[in-house]
């Protein structure tokens, strides 16, 4: 149980709200004080797109516990359109194969449970491919 | 100042030690190096390890260990840096005499795998990625390296078992120490049909979990006994650097900056060129850290760290010998100690006490040890002294 843990970073994991360099215009996520750019202090918020490419991935089928139950599952880093990187699971893939370089769009979904079956289902942001259709 | 040496030296064998608690494999390792070292006393002891909190939900491990190795009093401190929480350790030792403040440091690396298994592990070594960006998404440190050496083949046009010389080479050292976990040479066929683990990091390209704990006395030149029965050997440079936790906060995630600024830093500090190295032991928890360890190093160009492994010249006889005692692969990777192992056997190797696996004439060694992703770097230069 983190609850104040998960509420604190709600606007990156449902909104992908990171930052954006007052001094230097470099788009920054996940948020942190000091620009990683110019070295300033940077502090205004900036929603991203939420669309991006697929830099690298992998599979995990040996999962962390609180995951083991959704292994296996495909991991990825992420290039979003405004620069930077970000770790996320692709999800929605069906039987279409992954490549480096496919287009992705941000999706939220469930991510983890807490080990406590009375306790919060934490959700967080995945990436599917872009122009996804659902299947009826 | 006085030369700082590594007066004594001790390891356990590294595997699944069952019927052996944290506190008893690191007594181990220290009841060993003090009696290699001719009975120096240590007033400070720093202990190395990385997963104590999560495996054995066991904090505070400088008292606990202090206390449990007879050792009443000394102050003593635990260190955590990841995988590299040993050499981290060693630092500070090293510190710690150089400031003339203590004479005879002991430091110790211990990891207890084994308290768990499955699962809770790989939540336990999760910890040391960023836990609300990365390990939140399910993240595993084996999934970060196949991550890296997916996107590393794609860009340098890697052939499939392009990074078997890796295993191969650990594998063959390994034989050849009686403390490693695999003593068995294995075929290029066992690694072409190698169970993957998360593609393209087979089960050969990732090294196995281990307990395990290794130990080192640390005293200036000059306060070493008459009767001093090694020959002997001296940490002539060290130096340490970090990157950034997250993997995907950085530019170009397949260059390990930390590595190339750690060797960069312990090169200058002994005054040495590259080319003087004898060996190289590396952090190869993953093959494809030890191909980006060469590249960092200067010891290939960038995209070509692989081909070393691949031609031979990490082998012991080639141009940079690699992981002489089976590296983390074959000796197996004891987490936090790792980093102290390496020092072990980069002394034995400088001692000529490496038997079958010595490297003859070996002057200079290079130690590195990684936490994560090269999130942390510590690299060491061992000298033997005439």
């Amino acid at each position: 149980m983190e609850i104040a843990r998960h509420w604190r970073l709600k606007q990156q994991r449902y909104g992908l709200v990171g930052e954006v360099c007052p001094h230097c215009d470099y788009k920054i996520f996940p948020p942190r004080d000091v620009c990683p750019n110019c070295g300033d202090e940077a502090k205004t918020q900036y929603a991203f797109s939420g669309k991006g490419e697929v830099f690298s991935f992998t599979t995990i089928y040996e999962a962390p516990t609180g995951y083991d139950a959704n292994a296996p599952y495909t991991v990825a880093i992420v290039k979003l359109d405004e620069g930077p990187m970000v770790t996320a699971q692709l999800t929605d893939l069906g039987d279409q194969p992954i490549e480096i370089g496919m287009p992705v769009e941000m999706v939220t979904r469930k991510m983890r449970n807490d080990g406590d079956e009375r306790g919060i289902i934490v959700y967080g942001y995945k990436f599917r491919p872009f122009g996804f259709v659902p299947q009826r | 100042m006085t030369d700082i040496v590594i007066a004594g030296i001790g390891q356990t064998e590294v595997g699944e030690h069952w019927e052996l608690s944290l506190r008893e494999l690191a007594y181990r390792a220290i009841k060993a190096a003090t009696i290699d070292g001719g009975g120096l006393k240590p007033q400070a002891l720093f202990v190395g390890n990385m997963l104590a909190l999560n495996l054995s939900n066991q904090a505070h491990l400088g008292a606990l260990l202090a206390d449990y190795a007879g050792l009443p009093g000394i102050e003593a401190v635990s260190v955590e840096a990841a995988g590299a929480s040993g050499a981290a350790a060693l630092r500070q030792g090293y510190l710690a005499i150089a400031s003339g403040m203590v004479d005879v440091a002991l430091v110790v690396g211990v990891e207890k795998f084994t308290d768990k298994v499955g699962p809770d592990v790989e939540a336990a070594v999760a910890t040391a990625a960023d836990s609300d960006y990365e390990a939140m998404q399910g993240l595993t440190a084996t999934a970060q390296a196949a991550i890296i050496m997916r996107r590393y083949m794609y860009e340098y046009s890697v052939p499939a078992n392009g990074f078997a010389g890796f295993a191969i080479t650990a594998h063959a050292n390994g034989a050849g120490n009686p403390y490693a976990m695999f003593r068995k040479a294995i075929k290029p066929e066992a690694y072409a049909r190698a169970e993957m683990v998360s593609e393209p990091v087979n089960m050969f390209d990732a090294a196995p979990n281990a307990d395990g704990a290794a130990a080192l006395l640390l005293t200036r030149r000059d306060l070493l006994p008459k009767s001093y029965p090694h020959p002997l050997v001296r940490i002539a440079g060290l130096g340490a650097a970090t990157d950034t936790l997250a993997l995907h906060d950085r530019h170009d995630p397949l260059w390990f900056q930390s590595a190339q600024l750690s060797t960069e830093r312990a090169l200058k500090k002994a005054g040495i060129q590259l080319d003087q190295l004898n060996f190289f032991e590396y952090h190869d928890v993953f093959s494809i850290y030890a191909a980006l360890a060469l590249e960092a190093a200067g010891f290939a160009e960038r995209g070509q760290g692989w081909s070393l492994a691949a031609n031979g010249a990490i082998s012991l006889k080639g141009r940079i010998p690699c992981a002489t005692l089976g590296g983390l692969k074959a000796r197996g990777f004891p987490g936090g100690a790792s980093g102290v192992y390496q020092a072990v056997e980069a002394a034995l190797q400088l001692r000529g006490s490496a038997g079958a696996n010595q490297i003859v004439g070996a002057r200079y060694g290079l130690i590195q040890s990684l936490g994560g992703p090269a999130s942390t770097a510590v690299s060491a230069i061992l000298e033997k002294v005439d």
